[in-house]
């Protein structure tokens, strides 16, 4: 417990101030190989948008594409971007909380899910319906984490995960009574045709089993807070913060390094020895079995299967900035002349090759260049 | 019409009917013979595309009768699911398709076999909770069902019957229609939106993009409750919508001065502008709970039934549409509003519903509900030139009939203002709270309960202040209801007979063999618990199977459950009964807690309403759930 509340003042610290400094990153000699990766990483001009240009508030903590929408939560509401302008929602248009915390597109009806600090939201072509742990069967009303599988809500709160069947109104409530969740702090959830996960804070990962209704958990096999004495043998670290299940394959991001998880193998990835611009990772969104993207406190790093890119404003300066790192480790600085808001970052999601990435001080839309 | 001629004239329906059918051939009389004495309780129809065919849905009798149009023959009756409520066409009208709203399905007629006098329903498709009305895509591939429980838009693949989406509407989802371009499907629902107590009211119209199928808009109607079928012009530029608007945030007093319920329709669209609600009342004469609504093919004219009043109000487009945008402020509360755009009132049979216009808009029929007959309307002399008996089986109207006939229309009521089924739609309930006047201003406000298997729940009232049904709706419904002398013994005894008539629903939360799922049985055993979590016995008045005992789970007394408010005269409330709860929020007495959660969560801080504050939110879920099967 007392880990939890350091961790949590942790986390609300380093939101609130941004990110803490490090070294800028160093130029590594270039040659035709280092070109040729350069060359293969994704470059972006980067828009940000702010308070100045119309979003309700600078901490986004969720951003969701929707075909030719945006939609942000943010800590003072829920805003959509479309044909150029934003619209905001909060608690006078029956918003649940004004911090918004998750979004999940029930792509079936286009109708939106908003995990909100007071309670789960149901958007539907404007109209706003709200279930809280008063007034439904919701476990708890700060909801990490949404995601819809079919006729299923899955919700990640603060008292475990809760699945609403739309089709009954029931709910079903997943804690340390059915499954094997020490800690309740659920913090995201993913989805998958077969298997949904839970990014589980202390308790690692958890995976439900669609066909089956049964659960499994995944945690540090060194069990260690501090160390990791058990390299690519499963998850790094039991303090998980997001989870991402795409092509049979479970990327999993704690604040202490993250991993990849193909059914027999795992593949951890630390600072020291990969790409990662930080150990502490707000988000990690995987693009298939090899390709994913982590939003972490000091950059955002997009990882290919091999090498790495970074994106952020520098650490020290501020300037924007973007490297690649090869998996020899070289670095290979990239010029660029735009960079997302913040280094901040706490989620991203994708419309075409653009990304559009939330952070501490603003919602950033990566157009890519090449 | 005079306004005392049309009172005269609903309440000698029966005669009014006969002299009509003089001016159509006689074999315009049912020809193909109903196979029983059951009533039919016609409701809503539909045409062929070539108009040759009128389908007319018997929700009585679970059938779709054939008629041949020209001629007023019935047939063929085909046998359908129970409780059937809409029919619609395939736009090559080779299909016909029936919800079944009690069995959750719908029939598929094959309209080829029609003629050869064998047709049955070909196949049945499963839908979701109490499918209601309906609509077919203008490709014939999908589809649209408005699901009543489960307050949603269903879309189904006619090809496979497997439903491709859900999409969600009001609360009460029912009546549907398709614009004449194809490209938008209208939903309204019966049931208001579930908002904080004491609130104005709110409904929509929900707006289908058929090509993303998704909603593309809802149409917020403020004040409205109850809300019924809603049509398109041909050039998609009107929408119309029939509706009511009730003052329950006024206490119930003021039935003199029209201040109880107003019919109207929103009008939207193009050309209206914007949403427009308009009165269909009069300074002293009321038309109540407007029902089925047509506009003419050339929108010269808006039809729709006031099905409380028996009569067809034909409304002049032009005249409506140049008032509405001189009138710069609502006005949907000035009853002398109509008498600029009502054309006529066409007085029809008993309980008028549904209506369906001729492919060439000459002819307008009218499903009269209690008189198991349609009515025939000119459309361009604004006149019923026939009406054709679709041969009800039984000739000795019972008195359960007669009660229902007495329980949806308004003409006992001062003004004829309202009937029961104003309140209670479709004989169920209406969502909202009332401040009636018995118990002072502002005091005892209430909700009125679901109205089916009452039998054995005695007394009536929150206060349990009525020992019987015949006193619930005798001199209480005289005095501070109607206001007028309002039913005669025998009428009274009919009436009874037929609310205790209503049998419940089939329950969609339980399994059809009984059997409960895990969560159920885990609530079950806390219903009927009695030692808490900590090995402490319960209180047997903090048992909830205490005071929810019985069939009917109401132990037919009153009980202080710690439910009562500063407005209540007295904290203590009659028990209610369970059957079908999960369909009546919100909840208790005063309609305070918006779900079954909030019972418990909000309004049980210490106990009184059965021991729960033990329980986690699992266990709390698992009571709901098995609360739900009841």
């Amino acid at each position: 417990m007392k880990l939890r509340i350091l961790m949590v003042l942790v986390f609300m610290t380093l939101l609130l101030l941004g990110a803490g400094k490090s070294a800028t990153v160093k130029p590594a000699g270039a040659g035709h190989e280092a070109e040729a990766v350069t060359a293969s990483m994704p470059r972006f001009r980067w828009e940000n948008f702010t308070t100045a240009n119309g979003l309700p508030d600078n901490h986004v903590f969720a951003v969701l594409v929707d075909g030719d929408r945006v939609w942000a939560g943010t800590e003072n509401g829920l805003a959509v971007f479309e044909g150029g302008r934003w619209k905001v929602f909060t608690p006078k248009d029956g918003l649940a909380h004004r911090a918004v915390l998750a979004l999940a597109l029930d792509k079936s009806t286009g109708d939106l899910w908003v995990g909100t600090m007071g309670g789960l939201n149901h958007v539907s072509a404007g109209r706003i319906d709200t279930y809280t742990q008063l007034n439904s069967g919701l476990s708890n009303d700060v909801v990490y984490g949404v995601g819809v599988q079919g006729d299923y809500v899955w919700t990640a709160t603060a008292a475990g995960a809760s699945r609403l069947n739309t089709r009954t109104g029931e709910w079903s409530l997943y804690n340390e009574r059915n499954t094997p969740m020490a800690e309740i702090w659920t913090y995201a959830v993913s989805v998958g045709a077969d298997k949904v996960y839970f990014a589980v804070w202390g308790s690692g990962v958890l995976e439900y089993t669609i066909a089956t209704g049964r659960w499994k958990d995944y945690t540090d096999p060194d069990g260690e807070n501090e160390l990791v004495l058990f390299k690519d043998q499963g998850l790094i670290h039991k303090i998980t913060s997001s989870v991402s299940y795409v092509d049979n394959t479970l990327w999993a991001a704690t604040y202490f390094g993250d991993s990849h998880y193909d059914g027999r193998s795992w593949h951890n990835f630390l600072t020291k020895d990969s790409g990662l611009p930080s150990n502490f990772t707000n988000q990690v969104r995987g693009l298939d079995a090899r390709r994913a993207w982590f939003c972490t406190d000091r950059g955002l790093a997009y990882y290919d299967g091999v090498n790495w890119a970074v994106y952020r404003p520098a650490l020290d300066t501020g300037k924007p900035e973007m490297y690649i790192r090869e998996t020899s480790g070289k670095i290979t600085p990239v010029p660029v002349e735009t960079a997302p808001a913040h280094n901040y970052m706490l989620a991203i999601d994708f419309q075409g090759n653009d990304v559009w990435v939330a952070t501490a001080k603003g919602l950033s839309h990566g157009i890519r260049q090449k | 019409m005079k306004r005392g001629l049309g009172i005269a004239l609903a309440s000698g329906a029966a005669a009014l009917a006969m002299t009509l059918l003089s001016a159509v051939p006689p074999h315009a009389q049912a020809s193909a013979a109903n196979s029983g004495d059951q009533y039919l309780s016609p409701s809503e129809m539909a045409f062929s595309p070539d108009g040759r065919l009128l389908y007319v849905v018997c929700e009585r009798s679970d059938q779709l009768l054939v008629l041949n149009a020209s001629q007023g023959v019935v047939v063929q009756r085909i046998r359908v699911g129970h409780v059937p409520r809409t029919v619609a066409v395939s736009p090559n009208g080779r299909q016909v398709f029936v919800t079944n709203s009690w069995d959750d399905t719908i029939s598929v007629i094959d309209a080829a076999t029609i003629d050869a006098a064998k047709s049955t329903a070909t196949r049945t498709i499963a839908t979701q909770a109490e499918p209601y009305g309906l609509v077919v895509d203008h490709g014939g591939k999908t589809l649209y069902v408005a699901n009543r429980i489960d307050n949603d838009v269903s879309l189904i693949d006619i090809a496979t019957g497997v439903e491709r989406k859900r999409l969600t509407a009001g609360h009460g989802s029912s009546y549907l229609a398709i614009s004449a371009d194809g490209r938008r499907v209208y939903c309204t629902h019966v049931y208001p939106r579930i908002v904080p107590q004491r609130r104005v009211p709110q409904s929509e119209v929900t707006v289908i993009d058929t090509a993303s199928e998704a909603v593309a808009e809802r149409i917020p109607l403020d004040g409205v409750a109850g809300m019924f079928h809603v049509a398109l012009s041909a050039d998609g530029r009107l929408g119309v919508v029939a509706q009511m608007r009730p003052k329950n945030l006024v206490p119930l007093a003021h039935v003199e001065h029209g201040w109880v319920f107003g019919h109207s329709l929103t009008v939207f669209g193009a050309d209206a502008g914007g949403t427009i609600e308009v009165p269909l009342d009069e300074l002293e004469h009321y038309y109540s709970l407007p029902y089925g609504v047509a506009i003419a093919p050339d929108k010269s004219r808006i039809f729709v039934t006031a099905s409380g009043s028996d009569v067809v109000t034909v409304i002049d487009t032009k005249r409506l549409l140049a008032f509405a945008h001189s009138r710069r402020k609502p006005f949907v509360n000035d009853l002398s509003a109509s008498a600029n755009y009502v054309r006529a009132r066409i007085v029809v049979g008993r309980n008028p519903r549904g209506v369906a216009m001729s492919p060439n808009g000459r002819r307008l029929y009218v499903a009269n509900r209690m008189d198991d007959t349609l009515s025939v309307i000119d459309t361009l002399n604004d006149r019923s030139v026939g009406t054709v008996d679709l041969g009800g089986g039984a000739k000795t109207i019972s008195a359960a009939r007669r009660g229902e006939q007495i329980f949806t229309t308004s003409r006992y009521a001062f003004q004829g203002q309202f009937s029961c089924a104003n309140c209670h739609i479709d004989s169920t309930f209406d969502g909202l709270t009332w401040d009636l006047e018995p118990d002072g201003f502002g005091k005892d406000i209430v909700d009125n309960r679901l109205i089916e298997d009452l039998a054995g729940t005695e007394p009536f009232k929150w206060n349990g202040g009525n020992p019987s049904m015949a006193t619930e709706c005798g001199p209480r419904t005289e005095m501070y209801f109607y206001r007028s002398q309002s039913y005669s013994p025998p009428e009274l005894a009919d009436l009874v007979d037929y609310i205790y008539s209503l049998p419940p629903r089939p329950n969609r939360f339980r399994a059809s063999d009984g059997q409960l799922t895990a969560a159920q049985e885990r609530g079950k055993a806390i219903f009927y618990r009695q030692v808490n979590k900590f090995g402490k016995a319960i209180p047997e008045a903090n048992q909830c199977a205490y005071c929810h005992s019985g069939p009917k789970h109401t132990s037919q007394k009153g009980f202080d459950v710690g439910t009562g408010k500063w407005t209540d005269r007295s904290p203590v409330f009659d028990t209610p009964q369970l059957v079908n709860i999960a369909l009546t929020a919100p909840y208790l007495h005063d309609e305070s807690a918006s779900s079954l959660e909030e019972i418990w969560t909000v309004f049980n801080p210490h106990d009184q309403h059965g021991a729960t504050n033990d329980l986690t939110k699992d266990e709390l879920n698992d009571l709901v759930e098995y609360l739900k099967t009841l």
